[in-house]
């Protein structure tokens, strides 16, 4: 155990759990009085795991976007009580204005930022360092390299946050948040006594001069911050005394403690802490070293670090890492990248004797792709035959049906953030009059930050097709609940935000409402809103397949079937296969949405009944 | 023990209960257990594995090339995709059906993982099963995950005993699915034991 500061004891339970939930659960035990999120993956159990286990007077809530949930997380954390804001590393992003501010303010009950960062990157638009953030706002940042890890350094963020009266980031990683450990948690959990807010404008009102003031105070702070982390149970000095350390941050030092299992001579050094960086533990581990490596994803940040506190103590130290090119800048790291490494920059051999899989045939590529069923394919292929032959430009957004991208539908030709395809489709119609310009937004991307590119449209004078995609869930990242669905994280029912009332509310005169799996229907209310001036707007209902019971089975009858692979070409729906030159639908797949049904030119294939 | 499992296949197929299940049942045996999923994009029809670490002295979250002492693949293609992950000492349970990627299927290459299956056969110790023939008595493709834990604690690679994975089993399913999940496991057993 290495808390920070003393832990209380407490009656315990063995839970075998998420990395996100090892986070979860360490919030409550620090007493969490306030949870809020946006959801991203790899950062989304978290808030579940909160709603799942008891939480008797912890608020919890699903926010609309991060900036949202760290305002409303900050005024929670004025008021005394200990608050936890969860996003993906997209998110801090959005939520870097509130962040940045609150930095100057500070706070009174704890308030910690989980921002999950995702090196590869697996399933983000960017490879961004979350250290880099809490450097820019001069916050603290804990670095886990494990479950265990994130269970125990939640509960000293907090402790840390309310000590300095400062936010502070935990930052995991993918292979961290989706990793499983046992942990040790309390068997209840009650959130911390608040005092309440207690008003002090010369406090909680940011002016420029609050801010001067709070600026020296912030640096002056961090350096003892940076002498306190110095002592920090995680930030160790592992081997013996030698000329070649080896430095690791995050999971990289559990890859690269697994590459050292047989050589525990090596002198390896974690840094937990990236920022305020523990100059004085690091000066102890660099003594005698004269050349160091750095094993961190994402962006060289303790490398750098390591090279101005070279420059600063006139160390005679060689510092390597990315800069050098002894690692990669990019991608993901492993136990075998790190080996390699490892084996190049001490002169022993590690790794593994491995099958040779040179020789191995060619693999199919399996790229992710839109359910079987999904509703999502249906709307692109209705707006695809709708726009045949015209000149159109189709802008995406975040979420499943970014996968619209691929062949054969091939329906999105741009993609960049949360709710950039709204108001991208207005740059494209300002700088090419003749094209039909269409933004593609998902339900929960619409509540994100969709409405605010309406009103810019509206006002601008754009003409464009807004086609909300509503399956009624957040569905890319584990079927979240939001405002459009009628339920909360308090377990509400709630009023449904009516999408429609919103674009009507705003001005949008044309706002029709198309089953999308109505095919004929649906290519009909596009060709009607693509002829049309000014912002239009189709709202494409119909549920995730993932939550709804199939509607039934597809057939293909082998006899009708003229092997023309038109349904294969048009849809590219992964339950639709070429058996013997005629069409097969995996039963297991299909959920009888039909669409298939509508393209195929010889009526061969129908319901479970089809004869 | 230590023992190091990796779980393939594609997105959708139910790479995870197994995995859990067998987590599950190794810390119910008294070992201590680490696992890590790909929870992400590529469930929607990608490549996935899970990784089950059990044994002590255990740090990173994914099993490292040549130290999986068992393969779970539901799929031969995803087989071979893993099998960098195995020991050239260690055993594969291997479905024989392919599941055609889309963009297999708009090419129309003809893959079908007969010459997967043959590849795995030269490279390490093998066990075969057509997932779409050993569940055909259970009417589902659904119950194959259940399948295949039976296979893996048969062949005896799995070092973990029928009753405690059976336990397990129950303890995650649905009531009323007990009995035909005993029945899937027992088919799995028997094939596991040859």
């Amino acid at each position: 155990m290495h808390y920070l500061f003393p832990a209380a004891e407490v009656n315990a339970l063995k839970e075998y759990v998420m990395g996100n939930a090892a986070l979860a659960l360490g919030a409550l035990s620090a007493g969490v009085g306030l949870v809020a999120g946006y959801p991203g993956t790899p950062s989304s159990e978290i808030i579940e795991t909160v709603s799942k286990y008891p939480h008797a007077g912890v608020h919890v809530e699903w926010s609309v976007n991060e900036k949202a949930a760290l305002e409303v997380a900050a005024a929670a954390a004025y008021s005394g009580v200990r608050a936890l804001v969860t996003m993906k590393q997209m998110g801090l992003n959005v939520a870097s204005d509130p962040l940045m501010c609150v930095s100057y303010v500070g706070v009174k009950g704890g308030l910690v930022v989980v921002s999950a960062d995702d090196p590869g990157p697996i399933s983000s638009q960017t490879e961004q360092d979350s250290r880099r953030f809490a450097d820019y706002c001069r916050i603290p940042v804990f670095d886990p390299a494990s479950p265990e890890e994130a269970f125990q350094m939640v509960q000293d963020a907090f402790e840390l946050s309310e000590k300095y009266s400062t936010p502070v980031i935990l930052r995991p990683t993918t292979r961290v948040c989706h990793a499983y450990a046992s942990i040790e948690v309390p068997e209840t959990y009650a959130p911390k006594e608040a005092e309440g807010f207690v008003k002090d404008s010369k406090k909680w009102v940011i002016f420029p001069r609050l801010s001067y003031l709070n600026h020296g105070k912030i640096e002056a702070r961090n350096t003892e911050i940076a002498s306190l982390v110095s002592g920090y149970g995680y930030n160790s000095i592992e081997g013996s005394a030698g000329e070649k350390a080896v430095i690791a941050s995050g999971v990289s030092y559990a890859y690269v403690k697994e590459c050292l299992k047989g050589h525990p001579e090596v002198r390896l050094v974690r840094v937990a802490t990236a920022f305020p960086f523990p100059e004085e533990f690091m000066l102890k581990a660099l003594s005698g070293v004269k050349e160091a490596l750095c094993f961190e994803e994402l962006s060289p940040y303790i490398e750098e670090q390591l090279l101005k506190l070279a420059g600063k103590y006139g160390l005679n130290v060689r510092v390597r890492g990315k800069l050098d090119n002894s690692l990669p800048h990019n991608g993901e790291y492993s136990v075998e990248l790190c080996a390699s490494a490892l084996s190049r920059f001490l002169g022993i051999e590690l790794g593994l004797e491995q099958i040779d899989i040179s020789d191995a045939p060619a693999l199919p590529v399996r790229p992710p792709v839109l359910c079987a069923g999904c509703p999502h394919r249906a709307s692109f292929y209705a707006v695809k035959r709708a726009m045949q032959g015209k000149k159109a430009v189709f802008c995406g957004d975040i979420g499943c049906y970014t996968l619209g991208n691929a062949m054969p539908l091939d329906m999105v030709d741009t993609c960049l953030c949360m709710g950039a395809g709204i108001t991208m489709a207005q740059g494209f119609y300002h700088t090419d009059k003749d094209s039909v310009c269409f933004a593609f937004v998902g339900d929960s991307t619409f509540f994100a930050s969709g409405m605010t590119g309406v009103a810019n449209a509206l006002y601008n004078e754009a003409d464009i097709v807004l086609i909300v995609l509503d399956n009624s869930t957040t569905a890319m990242t584990g079927h979240q609940p939001h405002p459009g669905t009628g339920r909360n994280m308090m377990g509400n029912v709630v009023d449904v935000i009516s999408i429609e009332s919103v674009l009507k509310g705003m001005g949008v005169k044309t706002v029709l409402t198309v089953d999308p799996l109505e095919h004929e229907a649906a290519v009909e209310a596009v060709k009607t809103c693509a002829a049309q001036k000014g912002v239009k707007a189709i709202v494409f209902r119909s549920p995730c397949i993932a939550l709804s019971k199939p509607k039934g089975k597809c057939l293909v009858d082998a006899d009708k079937c003229i092997g023309c692979k038109k349904c294969v070409r048009e849809l590219g729906c992964p339950a639709l296969t070429v058996k013997d030159g005629k069409v097969f639908i995996d039963r297991n797949l299909c959920t009888g949405c039909a669409l298939c049904a509508k393209v195929c030119p010889a009526n061969a294939i129908g319901g479970e009944a089809h004869e | 023990m230590n023992k190091d499992i990796l779980i393939c296949g594609v997105g959708g197929q139910g790479t995870v209960l197994a995995s859990k299940i067998i987590a599950a049942a190794a810390m119910d045996e008294g070992n201590s257990v680490h696992s890590a999923e790909t929870i992400s994009m590529a469930q929607r029809g990608g490549s996935v594995t899970s990784h089950v670490r059990i044994g002590e002295n255990v740090f990173s979250p994914l099993i490292p090339f040549g130290s999986a002492d068992l393969l779970l693949a539901f799929e031969p293609a995803e087989a071979v995709r893993s099998l960098k992950y195995l020991k050239p000492e260690g055993t594969a349970v291997v479905n024989t059906s392919a599941t055609m990627p889309v963009t297999e299927s708009l090419r129309a290459s003809g893959y079908d993982g007969k010459n997967m299956a043959e590849y795995l056969k030269t490279k390490c110790a093998c066990i075969f099963v057509n997932s779409d023939e050993v569940c055909a008595p259970f009417g589902s493709n659904k119950f194959f995950n259940i399948i295949l834990l039976g296979i893996a604690v048969g062949s005896g690679k799995l070092g973990i005993s029928e009753e405690t994975m059976l336990k397990q089993i129950a303890q995650r399913v649905p009531p009323r699915f007990v009995e035909v999940n005993r029945q899937a496991f027992e088919a799995g057993l028997k094939i596991g034991k040859g």
